[in-house]
């Protein structure tokens, strides 16, 4: 379980988020939402230690970031995976290239050991005989594909997951939020996905906290957020006339999101 | 200004800091450090060997085209070209034409992986990304550059060798006797000192310039182009410095 406790991060002048607190439990998809530039990106970064909080704690199954020294991170950093917005795959490394990288970088595994356990995530995701490619010559979706499988490669304890369905069509964005819920549950571990597509809140979050301007507004799961009286909220789920006729839907037949 | 400045100045010294640690994977260190070898060092090659062929032998016209007095003994002319060579175009201007190419490169690749979070990816994982990225292209660079210097050294004498052949400004003689005549070895140690500490200064200051690029695709641009202004500046300055303690 990752918890943050009354997170403050300034830039300049500019406060962008205040007292945030926030727990994402063990085996879920934890989701944060908000609207553009509410402060998500800072928070999530911040998680991971990319961007340090001005105060407040961040805590990794107990142990707080904040207080650990550099060997201490650098240590807790291998128990991460991240996805990143661009996929943030190496360019100059082709896609098995890519998911071996952590292995060769942190693992004793003999060459062997190596390839047998990328194809097996890239198999995982989906993703066979793309091995040879170069990211530039797949396609976006692939590319996503492809740093899950790196994400996972070291067996993480803690996914994060940054806009993962930015620039996807709707039909692969569905297929990406069900592959992070499946590996979420079946390898148990805490995964955070910053996101503010719709489809991916009602599909997969099973713990959500809103944040609108910098504060926590509000934190649920997929069905308390059809029933929320949130203005906020509501405004920002709720923006288009299908989510409205959802919600409606929903509401009027007291019956929960699938 | 100064101020900022300053900053930069200590901004740089613990980039140099996080850049000089041991590497976590040594193999892994070895196999960048070649492959850096082969894209800073080797591929600068070509462009070192046409520059040089064709600057010798400009050297070697323009010294016999000034010095027309007859007090002057011909053979001074493939002395002239040698020394210049040696002690200014083989490591001081070749070092600012490969801040152009190997700065820009440099710059350019880093600051690419910084605007696509692929530094950011790297620090995720656990990795020193600036020892990682930076330390093997400035090892390697750096032990390649004695190579390049030779090519420089070797390929000017022979553009002045063939002014002398195709040309008769001066004999192929009196031309070869002039680049031995008087020669001093150590000219030839001072130009290769040089140039490694132009190498070291052409990696860190295009690694730093691209390390913290903020923004796309335009300020990576601009990163390059700092790199190359910056490094220049920077080889210049120090090549005043290093004139004065090695040959005084």
């Amino acid at each position: 379980m990752i918890e943050v406790r009354d997170i403050t991060k300034s830039f300049d002048d500019k406060t962008v988020l205040h007292g945030v607190s926030a727990r994402f439990e063990t085996g879920k998809t934890n989701l944060i939402i908000g609207q553009s530039g509410s402060g998500k990106t800072v928070l999530i970064k911040s998680i991971v230690g990319l961007l340090k909080p001005d105060s407040g704690e961040i805590l990794y199954d107990g142990r707080d970031l904040m207080q650990m020294n550099p060997e201490q991170t650098q240590a807790l950093r291998k128990e991460i995976g991240m996805l990143f917005q661009g996929s943030a795959l190496f360019d100059s490394e082709t896609v098995l290239g890519n998911v071996m990288f952590p292995l060769i970088m942190f693992s004793d595994m003999t060459r062997e050991e190596m390839l047998d356990r990328a194809h097996f995530c890239l198999e995982r995701v989906n993703l066979k005989g793309a091995d040879k490619k170069y990211p530039s010559e797949i396609s976006g979706g692939m590319q996503k594909r492809v740093a899950i499988a790196r994400a996972i490669a070291l067996n993480p304890k803690y996914l994060f997951c940054d806009e993962p369905n930015s620039g996807l069509d709707p039909r692969t964005s569905i297929l990406i939020d069900e592959l992070l819920s499946d590996i979420t549950h079946e390898y148990n571990i805490t995964t955070i996905i910053n996101t503010h597509d719709m489809n991916s809140v009602i599909g997969i979050g099973e713990n959500i906290v809103f944040i609108n301007k910098g504060h926590r507004e509000w934190v649920g799961d997929k069905e308390e957020i059809f029933h929320t009286a949130n203005e906020a909220l509501n405004d920002f789920v709720f923006a288009t006339d299908l989510f409205q006729k959802v919600k409606e839907y929903i509401v009027n037949n007291a019956h929960p999101a699938k | 200004m100064l101020t900022r400045a300053i900053a930069n100045f200590g901004k740089y010294c613990q980039f140099m800091g996080r850049v000089f640690t041991l590497p976590e994977r040594w193999r892994v260190f070895g196999n960048r450090t070649v492959f850096e070898i082969n894209k800073l060092g080797i591929d600068s090659i070509p462009l070192v060997i046409v520059i040089s062929l064709f600057i010798g032998a400009v050297i070697t016209i323009q010294m016999k085209l000034n010095t027309t007095s007859p007090l002057i003994p011909s053979y001074s002319v493939g002395l002239a070209t040698r020394d210049i060579v040696l002690l200014e175009f083989s490591n001081s201007i070749l070092c600012l034409i490969l801040a152009g190419k190997v700065g820009s490169n440099i710059a350019s690749e880093i600051g690419t992986m910084r605007v696509t979070e692929q530094i950011d990816a790297l620090e995720i994982m656990g990795v020193n990304s600036a020892r990682y990225l930076v330390l093997p292209k400035m090892i390697g660079f750096i032990l390649f550059m004695p190579v390049l210097v030779a090519f420089c050294i070797g390929t000017s004498f022979f553009g002045g060798f063939l002014v002398a052949v195709f040309t008769d400004l001066i004999s192929v003689s009196k031309f070869t006797y002039g680049i031995q005549a008087f020669f001093n070895e150590w000219y030839v140690w001072y130009g290769f000192i040089k140039s490694l500490f132009f190498a070291f200064v052409i990696c860190s200051v295009s690694a730093f310039c691209g390390y913290y690029v903020k923004g796309g695709a335009l300020e990576v641009g601009k990163a390059s182009t700092n790199a190359v202004v910056t490094s220049s500046i920077m080889i210049l300055l120090l090549d005043v410095i290093l004139t004065k303690l090695l040959l005084q």
